[in-house]
């Protein structure tokens, strides 16, 4: 039986695009409503370009397991390519979402992912391309996934991402990033 | 900004940075290369950044790490490093030469496991190796406790005049990033107090000497000493985290007993997976399985007392050990057998890092026979 308080996320990547960044941004912005957090990632070398991911869990009670997330609420996939080495929709239901960047139609990629769930394609690289100036997948999955789920408010996201960010890669790119996370949480 | 008791969340390694940074020790010997942790890189940027007083002496290696600190905890200064796997192992030649000194050096530990073969990853090799070298241990479940022993344990070090590694699971708590409270500064100031050494080489008005030649007619004593002073620590460890309840509201014992009141089974075990058993622990219960958990928190000096009495009425023990100890019974294991006179199985776990599961746990609890190596 699942715990209800718990949501829990596992975001696939590939080293380098931001997994491991995501998973703090977003428990970042939940302890802002007061949630019990925990995010790790799978403790492998770090490899840029190899497959990796991270996980989370957000609760309304203290998380006490270690165990990697078996059951996700929500897959996050910052690269398409993935799919094709690791099987991102194990463990979700009809019910769970799956975000992805990709510039596939739903229909092709819920085809090719067999998958029957809560399908939700982005074009996460052109979009923060087009916005950033580069290719950032994260900040627009993690906006998508804002709007998605209610697991964690936009503002927050905003917030936790100005935080961390604004003193390392100054105010313009700050800004522009928010841009690309505003601009996925209106596109649907 | 009311920053009383602030809920945030860290990684247990800057966690344990930022109760280095309140505790704004005189010396911090580092050597910053793999296998370090993040209290390192944390601490540094402290440092840089002038939050701390601390002289940081970057050194070659890890045995010069632990060399430095010895020196200076035996001028009299206040004196902390942090280390893990390998870096444990290159240092070990001095690590008994700082608890015959009787200094009160604290060490932040990320569990990882020794070569080899070569991995980094988080299991208790490195800390079962360092057992019987003189040095109080303490293990943190979580990100919370491995901030609270970092404090406690620079405290009891100090009254104990034995120098003291905080263990916490590398990468499973040292790399994850979960929420604590942290103290006021000035609590953790004011808990830790000023430190003033009663033996040192800078007190010239009466001249000591530190690490001598002791032959056949005193070597023994001075051994016999470090070992009266590991048995008198059980009754400071009870007394420093009586204060520490005080200024946080959580209360630390030598073990934690979780719903072991009436259980029949029972597995006992330390460091995160604790967390994972804890979980499955309810789950079980919800079922009706009288299962419980019983944590080691302090490893040594070795609550035999509190462990025995913890355990008199269970039937059923699983002792899970991080380490494979070779050619011998499971250290924890051992522990447990001569605390309770009872027979336990023995498990084998986790090593080099691999996960442990909730479904793995459960089936500990309820098959008959648990396997010898949870692989």
């Amino acid at each position: 039986m699942k715990n209800k308080n718990k949501y829990e996320i596992i975001i696939h990547g590939r080293g380098g695009q931001g997994a491991k960044t995501t998973a703090e941004i977003l428990v970042q912005a939940a302890i802002l409503k007061g949630k019990f957090v925990q995010a790790f990632p799978n403790f492998g070398p770090e490899r840029t370009g190899a497959p990796m991911c991270a996980f989370v869990r957000i609760s309304n009670e203290p998380i006490r397991t270690r165990e990697p997330v078996v059951d996700p609420d929500c897959v996050l996939v910052l690269d398409e390519t993935i799919t094709d080495v690791i099987d991102v929709t194990k463990n979700v239901t009809d019910t769970e979402a799956l975000i992805i960047n990709s510039t596939k139609e739903k229909q092709e990629l819920a085809k090719k992912l067999k998958f029957e769930g809560n399908l939700i394609p982005i074009d996460a690289s052109g979009m923060s391309q087009e916005i950033i100036g580069e290719n950032r997948p994260n900040t627009v999955i993690i906006g998508r996934f804002a709007f998605a789920s209610h697991i964690v408010e936009l503002e927050d996201v905003i917030k936790v991402f100005r935080n961390k960010y604004e003193n390392k890669i100054g105010k313009e790119k700050t800004d522009k990033n928010i841009k690309a996370i505003e601009k996925a949480f209106r596109h649907h | 900004m009311n920053t009383k008791n602030k809920k945030i969340a860290l990684t247990g390694g800057y966690a344990v940075g930022e109760a280095m940074r309140q505790i704004n020790p005189d010396v911090v010997a580092m050597y910053p290369i793999t296998p370090q942790t993040p209290i390192i890189e944390y601490f540094a940027k402290q440092k840089a950044n002038g939050k701390v007083k601390t002289e940081v002496v970057t050194v070659e290696s890890e045995h010069s790490a632990m060399s430095a600190c010895i020196g200076s905890s035996a001028s009299g200064a206040r004196t902390l490093t942090a280390s893990s796997s390998q870096g444990i192992m290159y240092m070990f030649e001095v690590l008994p030469v700082a608890s015959s000194m009787r200094l009160p050096i604290l060490m932040a530990v990320s569990n990882r496991a020794i070569s080899g073969p070569i991995n980094i990853h988080g299991d208790h090799s490195d800390a079962m190796a360092m057992r019987d070298t003189g040095w109080i241990q303490i293990f943190a479940e979580n990100t919370q406790e491995a901030y609270d022993n970092t404090i406690i344990g620079m405290k009891l070090a100090e009254k104990a005049l034995l120098p003291l590694a905080t263990n916490m699971d590398g990468f499973f708590v040292s790399h994850s990033v979960e929420n604590l409270e942290l103290l006021e500064d000035e609590e953790v100031k004011g808990f830790i107090g000023e430190y003033s050494p009663k033996q040192s080489l800078f007190d010239f008005d009466n001249p000591k000497t530190f690490g001598p030649v002791a032959l056949q007619n005193s070597y023994f004593e001075f051994r016999k000493q470090i070992q009266d002073a590991m048995l008198k620590t059980s009754k400071m460890f009870e007394e420093v985290a009586e204060e520490f309840e005080k200024i946080s509201k959580r209360k630390y014992g030598f073990v934690e007993e979780y719903r072991t009141e009436d259980a029949g089974k029972v597995i006992v075990a330390m460091g995160s997976v604790c967390g994972t058993i804890k979980e499955t622990v309810d789950r079980l219960r919800d079922e009706g399985k009288n299962v419980g958990l019983l944590k080691i928190r302090l490893f040594r000096p070795f609550p035999y007392k509190q462990v025995a009495k913890a355990l008199k009425g269970v039937q059923d023990i699983i002792v899970m050990d991080r380490n494979l100890a070779f050619g011998t019974k499971q250290v924890l294991a051992s522990e447990i057998e001569h605390a309770t006179g009872k027979k336990v199985q023995s498990v084998v776990y986790g090593l080099g890092g691999r996960d442990v599961f909730e479904k793995q746990i459960e089936e500990l609890f309820l098959e008959e026979k648990s396997p010898e190596y949870l692989m």
